[in-house]
């Protein structure tokens, strides 16, 4: 059987995505405050590489990665709640684009396989 | 903590500094500008020690090769020996062929390098007075077209290079050009695409660069170019643009300013520029947008565009910084 990665269409799927997934977290005001003073341009270069690895595609995030990109959200308020949120935010994006919710489960799997390390703790 | 190897004296980075910061705090004299990553003013070479990925983006890979990095992105995570590129290979000779005033604080310059120069319209070059200071301009002219480079050079108060090229800068004087960088400019294979083109102030010479571009390659899609000012003044190529709007039927000129003056050309407009852009163009999906000049509008302008659907590699940007 192909793989999550494969069956969602790869980096196509992911760029399909990336834009969808953004535009709903800068629309949503239980996250987009910790978005304001960010590149754009940057920051949607990190939600392509965020997308891929909860699309269960090639990356190379370790937790240690993930500890120090949001340990500063963190020290401003950073919780489950914001996570539940963007966890959300992906299912929608994900149901936009006609994937079954077998597969969008296991995206939130992967994102949710990050949480602690996500929040620091 | 990382030791850095500069001429003949060893310096201590502190950690988390970069090599421009270890380098001016130790009163060495190290050309920068934007400080940013974006303008490559602070372009160095490493001979010994590994180079940061993060301090080459938007390098290209035969400076990557050769181990050139930009000094104000670049964070040693070993010891690293470094020294200034031999620049003489990067930078062309130029003269300067004209210098017109198209308003009362832009400054058109014209200048002749002495060998051909490569670039896209809506590139942007450092021009180097000497060896020390360097400011980034936006390429305004056309190559294959104009045969000289030409430059909006907004005045600036105090302004060290601009000062210079309002005072003492004249006809027959030798300046030098850094390779133009920058991937704002315009791309062919796709003539029906719909463009919008906004900008304020100077922002605008490297959009009248895409425009003509766009134009001279037989776009047939539609065109729109806004250009903000703070009133008709600084709308310093008003009389020209129009003229263009005139004669191609594609090409819609949208001139906006903060405050109208009286007795001001009637297709102007006093309003918001990003309500004016936001009103002409509301579904953006599907077309480019360049955005250039003031850089807390055109962070703005991205968020507005994006948002109203437009795919963000639709979207291009001068990652000009001004200093």
């Amino acid at each position: 059987m192909a793989s999550l990665y494969e069956r969602l269409g790869g980096e196509a799927a992911v760029d399909a995505a990336v834009d969808i997934f953004y535009r709903k977290v800068l629309a949503d005001d239980r996250v987009n405050g910790f978005f304001d003073d960010v590149d754009m341009e940057a920051q949607a270069a990190k939600q392509k590489g965020f997308l891929t690895m909860v699309f269960g595609g090639p990356n190379n995030y370790t937790g240690k990665d993930m500890r120090e990109g949001h340990k500063h959200l963190v020290e401003r308020g950073l919780d489950d709640s914001h996570v539940d949120a963007i966890v959300e935010l992906l299912g929608a994006t994900l149901k936009e684009l006609g994937v079954g919710d077998a597969d969008i489960q296991e995206v939130a799997d992967l994102a949710n396989s990050v949480r602690d390390d996500v929040l620091n703790r | 903590m990382t030791q850095l190897k500069y001429k003949d004296t060893v310096y201590t980075v502190p950690d988390g500094s970069s090599v421009l910061d270890t380098l001016l705090d130790n009163g060495e004299d190290i050309p920068n500008s934007c400080r940013a990553g974006a303008c490559q003013t602070c372009l160095m070479q490493a001979t010994h020690g590994k180079v940061p990925a993060a301090a080459q983006n938007g390098l290209k890979d035969t400076h990557k090769a050769k181990n050139f990095f930009l000094a104000c992105s670049c964070v040693p995570q070993d010891d690293m020996e470094v020294c200034l590129p031999d620049v003489e290979k990067l930078k062309f000779a130029a003269t300067v062929t004209e210098k017109n005033k198209l308003s009362d604080n832009v400054i058109e310059l014209k200048l002749k390098t002495d060998e051909p120069l490569k670039y896209y319209a809506g590139q942007f070059v450092t021009l180097w007075r000497d060896d020390v200071l360097g400011r980034n301009y936006s390429l305004a002219s056309l190559p294959h077209v104009d045969d000289e480079l030409i430059f909006h050079i907004r005045l600036i108060e105090n302004g060290q290079f601009t000062g210079w090229v309002a005072d003492e800068l004249k006809v027959g004087d030798r300046l030098h050009v850094q390779e133009p960088v920058g991937d704002c400019f315009y791309t062919q294979g796709n003539p029906e695409q719909s463009i919008q083109l906004i900008g304020t102030g100077t922002g605008l010479a490297p959009l009248f660069g895409i425009l003509r571009d766009a134009l001279q390659s037989g776009h047939t899609g539609e065109i729109h170019l806004f250009h903000g000012g703070l009133d008709a003044s600084g709308l310093y190529l008003h009389d020209m643009l129009t003229h263009l709007a005139e004669h191609n039927s594609n090409f819609y000129y949208h001139p906006c300013v903060v405050h109208a003056n009286e007795g001001m050309a009637s297709n102007i407009i006093e309003a918001d520029l990003l309500e004016i852009v936001s009103q002409t163009v509301s579904s953006p999906a599907g077309w480019k947008s360049y955005l250039c000049g003031d850089p807390e509008i055109v962070k703005k302008l991205r968020k507005q565009i994006f948002m109203a659907g437009s795919s963000m590699n639709d979207i291009y940007s001068d990652p000009f910084v001004y200093s």
